[in-house]
């Protein structure tokens, strides 16, 4: 057989073995479907990888210490987006229809990803959670019934930035005049806070400088020299991503622009992102929507049950604590908190989509609650309702003593009124362009 | 055997100059719109039409539409992104602007701005050539990317700079776009714009314009001396071409993801599309078809692939294999045939006619 005959061969096999690709694997009939979108692999995989097995690792508690939800398994598939959004695509649609109630619930991980899924979750009636991430105006649940953004959006994150700000300066009547600059990655990730923090630079009257820095950020050079010698800012905000983070910090310290007048957004405070950067990162501040560290009573009973007998998802316990890893927590533990509700309004069986976000559109995470898990401290408690798919939205200013992240805020509540307004606004127009008729709310 | 053309006659000069002009490739090609048109969605789950099929026909329409450029007029290019993304946003503006234009409308104007757009762009090809005239255009592609994250009017001021279409109708209550388009009416209404565009782009590249093109691609000065304008001619490229990937890029916003943001046709598009006129073929129809094929359905076929045969691989490990598959395999059908996959079909059609005598 010579060359080209092999190739040929090859191709008919490729078709033939994919055509049978819509075959799906079985699933008991009696347990509870979880897709979970993650990226383990790609560039941006050292923040992917601790959400993953955060999220893999609650689920695989409450299988092993109290067989799923209400005595409902939980079966759990991965599929792997790379943060790449074709592939995030793909990976909704594969996961969607499995298990004998398919998804009851996405969370894509991604911005990028987010944006491809919105019309689809609304045809697919499945709810789509984004919790400190996506479209910041999905807070309104008239007009995004689908979509939950608890527990915190990007404009929430912006005013809870300036608050704290102003609360450094003394109050917010000592920010007229300030210089604040917002150093973005240069996407629609990047471009949400620029809106608030206009609108906060106009009401209180300080000076707002914007640096859009272009994806992947790894060239920051001519921004620093800009911010660090010429504009001379108060404060530094950042929404960056990945190796832009790590890099912005190296920069900052290279033009002596203090640390700790430097504020990242959540997405700029992974571990993985100060540990490149090095001795630089001491001092450096970050906004979390969940609490860090690993002592939590959660931790400990994730360490007992699943690392002690070699189950677990991270390579090791120390992992455990990393904000990414909690924050997988986070994420699974609103979803499991849904399907707990959703179970027991319509039975101890398999959920659908439709029934999660039923119970999502009153999801009551108390702190009572927290306590029961594990995890009072380590995440605000969430109240949602038809019209509210935010809840509070607060978040914790945290800073990087050079080893781990340190609480040094309480939970910092944003401009709940403004904001609001905002959120509704911005809602409207798309409900204008997409020809949405917001759903009544009683 | 199954080419058995005796007794075929071509009796005038239309029969002469028919595209398929061989009764059983005719009969083929019919089957295979057959196919395509009634079979698969009937038999293909939501999943198929919708992540496998919409994807595969869109970014094959950007390949055609790339194919002209590179593979018939020989200018290299590395702006598809670009000019993709010209046709997302302008379709946009419009539907925005004219709700009342219907959506066939609403991409060819957006093929046309993206065409002028692409013309702009073309300019420096009468000067700049080959590799350099690759990097005049990774300049577009920068430029507009650039453009559309920068302005808000073309996102008409969206927080985000994020565009999401409008749900738009064919006919009566039939939706495309938005979320209530079933993935049947998206499969169709996509697949009967790429079938059209692929028959026109086939015979312009029968006839004069199509002729000068490749004229000018196998060498520019021959070309010139017998009589061919290089700017029109270029230009002519450049324009189609831009067409082609402008609906493409309206397509890609509109039907397949609903919303994009300028970074879903960012340079990794472009190479994306160039590789799979590379290693489909250049200077081909259906090579272009068959490297959107070979770039789109594999990579989801191979990360398919170990679930189906029953084999539990953390997905980590599959993204990996995923790549290192994918990579040899590219690696593989350019040295079995450096002209692409649509040669080999050729090889294949040729033996065809000769079995079971070859010589």
């Amino acid at each position: 057989m010579n060359i080209r005959k092999a190739s040929t061969h090859i191709i008919a096999t490729a078709l033939i073995a994919g055509s049978l690709a819509g075959a799906s694997t079985a699933f008991a009939a009696d347990s509870q479907f979880i897709g979970s979108l993650v990226y383990r692999t790609g560039p941006y995989a050292p923040g992917g990888i601790p959400w993953a097995d955060g999220f893999a690792d609650y689920i695989n508690l409450l299988n092993e210490r109290d067989g799923g939800i209400n005595g409902v398994k939980l079966s759990l598939e991965e599929c792997d987006t790379a943060y790449n959004t074709d592939k995030g695509v793909e990976c909704y649609e594969r996961l969607k229809n499995k298990g004998s109630t398919g998804m009851p619930a996405v969370m894509p991980l991604s911005t990028g990803i987010t944006y491809a899924l919105l019309d689809r979750v609304v045809a697919d009636k499945i709810p789509l959670i984004t919790s400190g991430y996506g479209r910041a105006d999905a807070a309104d649940g008239r007009i995004f019934p689908y979509v939950f953004v608890p527990p915190a959006t990007y404009w929430g994150g912006a005013d809870i930035a300036i608050n704290y700000v102003a609360s450094q300066e003394g109050g917010y009547g000592k920010l007229k005049g300030k210089k604040i600059a917002l150093v973005y990655h240069d996407s629609a990730y990047g471009k949400e806070p620029i809106r608030t923090l206009e609108a906060l630079a106009s009401e209180h009257g300080f000076k707002f400088s914007k640096f859009p820095v272009p994806h992947p950020g790894l060239e920051q050079k001519a921004t620093w020299l800009k911010i660090g010698r010429q504009l001379r800012p108060d404060y530094v905000l950042m929404w960056g991503w990945g190796v832009m983070n790590a890099t912005a910090i190296k920069e900052a310290a290279a033009v002596g622009f203090p640390r700790d007048k430097f504020i990242g957004v959540w997405w700029s405070g992974n571990d993985a992102d100060m540990i490149p950067a090095g001795k630089a990162a001491k001092g450096y501040k970050s906004l979390q929507f969940n609490g860090v560290g690993s002592d939590f009573g959660v931790h400990q009973q994730i360490k007992n049950e699943l690392y002690a007998k070699g189950k677990g998802s991270a390579k090791s316990a120390e992992q455990t604590g990393e904000v990414a890893y909690n924050r997988g927590l986070q994420s699974a533990l609103i979803l499991t908190e849904a399907l707990q509700a959703a179970m027991n309004h319509y039975g101890n069986k398999p959920v659908t989509g439709e029934q999660v976000a039923w119970a999502l559109d009153r999801l009551s995470i108390t702190e009572d609650r927290l306590k029961e898990i594990g995890a009072d401290g380590l995440f605000d408690p969430i109240e949602l309702s038809c019209v509210d798919h935010l809840g509070k939205g607060r978040a914790k200013v945290t800073q990087w003593d050079g080893k781990q992240w340190k609480a040094i805020s309480d939970w910092i509540s944003p401009n709940s009124k403004m904001l609001r307004a905002m959120y509704e606004a911005s809602a409207a127009q798309y409900a204008k362009e997409k020809g949405i008729t917001p759903r009544p709310c009683g | 055997m199954i080419y058995r053309e005796a007794g075929e006659f071509k009796t005038s000069y239309q029969k002469d100059q028919a595209i398929l002009s061989i009764r059983q490739d005719n009969w083929f090609m019919w089957a295979i719109m057959a196919i395509a048109f009634l079979v698969i969605p009937v038999i293909s789950s939501e999943y198929w039409l919708g992540t496998i099929m919409l994807p595969f026909l869109i970014l094959s329409l950007a390949a055609l539409g790339l194919n002209v450029l590179t593979g018939y007029a020989g200018q290299l290019s590395l702006g598809t992104g670009g000019f993709m993304a010209t046709g997302a946003f302008a379709a946009y503006k419009i539907a925005i602007a004219f709700p009342e234009l219907h959506i066939v409308v609403v991409m060819l104007m957006s093929g046309l701005i993206a065409a002028g757009v692409g013309i702009l762009f073309g300019i420096p090809s009468l000067r700049i050539k080959g590799f350099y005239l690759a990097v005049a255009t990774l300049a577009s592609q920068f430029f507009l990317i650039w453009m559309f994250n920068k302005f808000g009017w073309f996102t008409n001021y969206s927080s985000s700079g994020v565009i999401s279409a409008p749900p738009m109708t064919v006919f009566g209550d039939n939706f495309v776009t938005g979320p209530y388009a079933t993935p049947v009416a998206k499969y169709l209404f996509t697949l009967s714009l790429v079938v059209f565009f692929a028959l026109m782009t086939k015979n312009l590249v029968r006839s004069n314009i199509g002729r000068e093109w490749m004229a000018v691609r196998d060498m520019d000065i021959a070309a010139e001396i017998i009589g061919i304008k290089m700017l029109p001619t270029k230009l002519k490229a450049f324009a189609y071409s831009s067409f082609l990937c402008g609906i493409a890029g309206a397509l890609w916003a509109f039907v397949h993801t609903g919303s994009v943001e300028p970074l879903a046709f960012d340079v990794n598009r472009s190479f994306q599309i160039l590789f799979m006129i590379i290693i489909g073929g250049l200077g081909s129809i259906m090579g272009a078809f068959l490297g959107a094929a070979f770039i789109v359905l594999l990579p989801i076929f191979l990360s398919n692939a170990p679930a189906m045969f029953g084999f539990n691989i953390s997905v980590d490990l599959i993204s990996h294999i995923e790549f290192m598959v994918f990579g040899a395999l590219i690696i593989f059908f350019l040295i079995v045939e450096p002209h692409g996959l649509a040669r080999l079909w050729q090889i294949l059609k040729e033996k065809l006619r000769l079995w079971p005598f070859p010589y």
